[in-house]
């Protein structure tokens, strides 16, 4: 098939001559038929219509997806074998697994959006256009890197791009992401930050305050919780709903005779009854005058659930998300998603979980064999092409990784930069008293 | 799980040993005769048994210490007594601070967990506003002092930015609250024994270095060691050092560097930052004339700067040279140049020679 051909070529050449694809779009306009799919499955919304399930797209995005999650899979294949060989140093929290979130994010965005995530934070780094040499370099504290080996693997930033980095402490970046998103909406540049984190910190304090002056001024953020299931080390939580209190004592009426299911059913019919008369009641009440403005701040608790394992479910979920928050304020998109490594390279992931668990998700919500199925289900790559795109992000890593094995470790004077702006003096100590000025470069 | 956790553990302090040698610790602790040799995540985890065993109204909470926590201090205990003692919390520390004042505000030994002392910030509010001045504000009304808070400390060899800070003088300039720090596994049991009853809240910061490394003779029973009186661990005549913590080991090889050079020098464990025994290392530098300060937190607001000011104001017509401090640099704690920024050993050395010859 020519189109075929053609795609696939005009794909490779360019991989072969950049190191960074996730910037490209080297499709001819014949790619850009539109083809439907359909989410895996339906989103979940609260407070408000969820998205429709189906969405356009083309074959060269398709192809993009693909090869843009095989590159991301295979950097942090690559990384952990780094780190195990101990040039990486510090800590190391992989994403494999998640990189649909980020892919599908990205292509519902403009780089005039930001993002701001925590820890792991490497894909979305080069989702936003950063290179492998500038990853790989700073995770091995290089000075090529993007943080000119100074960050380590938690720290990746990248300006030109919207991306407010990587942050080491749980849920601290997420009110960081209000303070952008404000800044954002002053500038009524028609643009909103994504504020990620994990399902653990989900039970900071600090969330729920960023969310709260989010709804509270309307701001333009999205609070992307990338639920990956495993707090840290896999802290289990009950289901309330199993222990609903008035089940509980439903069932303990009926076991003790003391009523009908029907006699129970009708005091529950009443009691929306009389809620109701109160609703219609409180309807004709006047509304509070804007002093009590910050009395009632969750009337906006908006949200969607997406399979964060499908690239389109989350392109959907985010454009419709971005649309939501610059007319309404604050929403929230839980992303369900899984990460096969462990937590960080100090957990091997497998204590908490089976092995067939973490295969079951491999063989079933795998984010990149979703868009392979559906890269051959229309006819736009050969198995052996879309194999062939793998090799050579695998060729690309390798790469990469030689390259920022050659970048040298920052200077030393680098120690003591960046602690305070230039010129505005900084003073170090040394060994005993004395006293070691800092010459600022 | 225990697996992993244990993994996380023993990573974070085989690497550290590959870094650098440290002295083991036996030379330092008195002797620690009829008691099985163990590691300092031991000696903590036979604290906590015996804090849980002796009194029924204790309790150890925090992230993954259900598990055994990240350090396996807590390892068997949940087991052992029970989950609604030994528990898991959400990942807030703020919330297990408060929560842990709550609990001793009714009488009950609380004994949280924070993950790493990088993580603490959080909880700050808590601890200072809330904990400290509990039982001022209400006229001895009320208080927490059966609140402990443990967290480990310090550098690793390659923690990196959020997993090797001192944050003990923060601490430090808080009355109401006491901190201490131990230095071996000896030390560790009997003081986190001693905080634990202590009727203030404490603040226990462990040194993450020497969890694994670390390894000495513990008596196996129940014992407690005076918190603020320090310990001269070392006689000598002609220089004063004070330090806690895993800081000790690097000074004592200092120290017997500087001996082999013929400078005498007199080692003292503070053992408690706040409130301090000014008395003992009053005494030693009125036999020394001099005093030399250590610590891995930035050398800039650090409490060798209170130690250093008190002992001037005390001694000053005695001292025969300005206090040195070798501590850490005024940087944030670095990733790829920890060797630059840790006080090692022959900066100290360095410091001992020029204070000497002064």
């Amino acid at each position: 098939m020519s189109l075929t051909r053609r795609t696939t070529t005009s794909l490779l050449k360019p991989l072969t001559t950049t190191t960074s694809l996730l910037t490209r779009r080297p499709y001819s306009t014949d790619n850009s038929t539109p083809i439907t799919v359909e989410t895996s499955v339906p989103f979940t919304g609260h407070n408000c219509d969820p998205p429709s399930r189906s969405i356009t797209t083309t074959p060269s995005e398709l192809m993009t997806f693909f090869t843009d999650m095989s590159l991301m899979r295979r950097m942090e294949i690559a990384a952990d074998s780094l780190y195990k060989s101990k040039l990486i140093r510090g800590f190391c929290h992989l994403y494999d697994g998640q990189e649909a979130v980020c892919i599908g994010m990205e292509s519902a965005i403009t780089k005039k959006d930001c993002i701001i995530t925590a820890y792991r934070d490497h894909c979305i780094f080069l989702g936003r256009g950063g290179s492998l040499l500038e990853s790989f370099a700073e995770l091995m504290g290089r000075q090529d890197g993007c943080s000119r080996g100074k960050g380590g693997s938690m720290h990746f930033y990248k300006k030109d791009a919207g991306f407010y980095g990587g942050h080491g402490i749980v849920g601290a970046q997420v009110p960081l992401g209000c303070g952008l998103a404000f800044a954002q909406k002053y500038k009524k540049d028609e643009s909103v930050t994504f504020a990620m984190y994990g399902d653990g910190a989900a039970n900071q304090g600090q969330l729920f305050e960023a969310l709260n002056m989010a709804a509270l001024w309307d701001l333009p953020a999205i609070l992307v919780c990338e639920n990956n299931h495993f707090i840290v080390e896999g802290v289990e939580f009950v289901d309330v709903r199993e222990r609903d209190p008035i089940e509980r004592i439903r069932k303990l009426i009926l076991a003790h005779d003391l009523a009908t299911e029907k006699e129970l059913k009708d005091i529950e019919k009443q009691a929306r009854k009389q809620v109701d008369e109160a609703i219609a009641k409180a309807k004709e009440s006047p509304m509070p005058d804007e002093s009590e403005l910050f009395t009632n701040v969750y009337r906006k608790g908006y949200g969607v659930e997406v399979d964060g394992m499908d690239a389109f479910a989350v392109k959907q979920a985010c454009k419709f998300a971005k649309e939501h928050a610059l007319k309404n304020g604050p929403i929230i998109l839980e992303m369900d998603t899984y990460r096969y490594h462990g937590h960080s390279m100090s957990d091997p992931g497998s204590t908490y979980r089976t092995r067939d668990e973490i295969s079951g998700v491999r063989q079933e919500r795998d984010p990149i064999e979703r868009i392979r199925k559906l890269i051959l289900a229309h006819d736009l790559a050969t198995e052996k092409e879309l194999k062939d795109i793998e090799k050579l992000a695998r060729k690309q890593v390798d790469e990469a990784i030689a390259k920022a094995k050659e970048s040298p470790m920052p200077d030393e004077s680098e120690l003591f930069t960046n602690v305070y702006r230039k010129g505005y003096g900084v003073e170090s100590f040394g060994a005993d008293r004395k006293e070691l000025r800092a010459t600022l470069p | 799980m225990a697996t992993n956790l244990k993994k996380l553990g023993s990573i974070l302090t085989k690497q550290a040993s590959l870094v650098r040698r440290l002295s083991s610790s036996p030379s330092l602790a008195s002797d620690g005769a009829n008691g099985k040799s163990i590691n300092l995540y031991t000696a903590i985890n036979q604290a906590l048994q015996i804090a849980l065993d002796s009194d029924p109204r204790s309790y150890v909470f925090g992230e993954d210490v259900g598990f055994g926590g990240v350090f396996r201090c807590t390892t068997g205990l949940a087991d052992q007594f029970g989950k609604h003692r030994v528990f898991n919390t959400p990942l807030c520390e703020q919330g297990i601070v408060g929560f842990g004042i709550g609990l001793a505000a009714m009488g009950n030994r609380a004994i949280a967990e924070i993950q790493f002392a990088d993580y603490i910030f959080p909880a700050f509010d808590q601890i200072v506003n809330e904990a400290a001045k509990f039982r001022y504000r209400s006229g001895n009304e009320f208080n927490c002092g059966g609140l402990t808070v443990r967290a480990p400390y310090g550098a690793v060899g390659h923690g990196g930015h959020y997993h090797s800070q001192s944050p003990e003088a923060f601490f430090c300039h808080v009355p109401g609250i006491k901190v201490v720090i131990p230095r071996s596994p000896k030390e560790a049991k009997g003081l986190l024994l001693a905080s634990i009853r202590d009727p203030n809240p404490v603040v226990f910061f462990e040194p993450k270095w020497l969890y694994r490394l670390a390894v000495e003779e513990v008596p196996e029973g129940d014992y407690t060691l005076p918190l603020s009186q320090a310990e001269v661990i070392r006689e000598g005549s002609d220089i004063t050092l004070v330090g806690w913590g895993a800081q000790l080991a690097v000074m004592e090889q200092a120290c017997i560097d500087a001996e082999k050079e013929g400078i005498s020098c007199e080692l003292i464990d503070l053992r408690t930052l706040i409130p301090w025994d000014k008395e003992t290392v009053e005494a030693s530098v009125r036999k020394t004339g001099r005093l030399l300060i250590s610590h891995e937190a930035p050398v800039t607001g650090g409490f060798g700067a209170e130690i250093s000011a008190s002992i001037v104001e005390r001694c000053f017509l005695r001292l025969e040279a300005p206090v040195a401090r070798v501590c850490g640099l005024d940087t944030p704690f670095p990733l790829v140049f920890e060797p630059f920024y840790m006080p090692t050993k022959n900066k100290i050395l360095d410091a001992i020679k020029d204070t000497v010859n002064f």
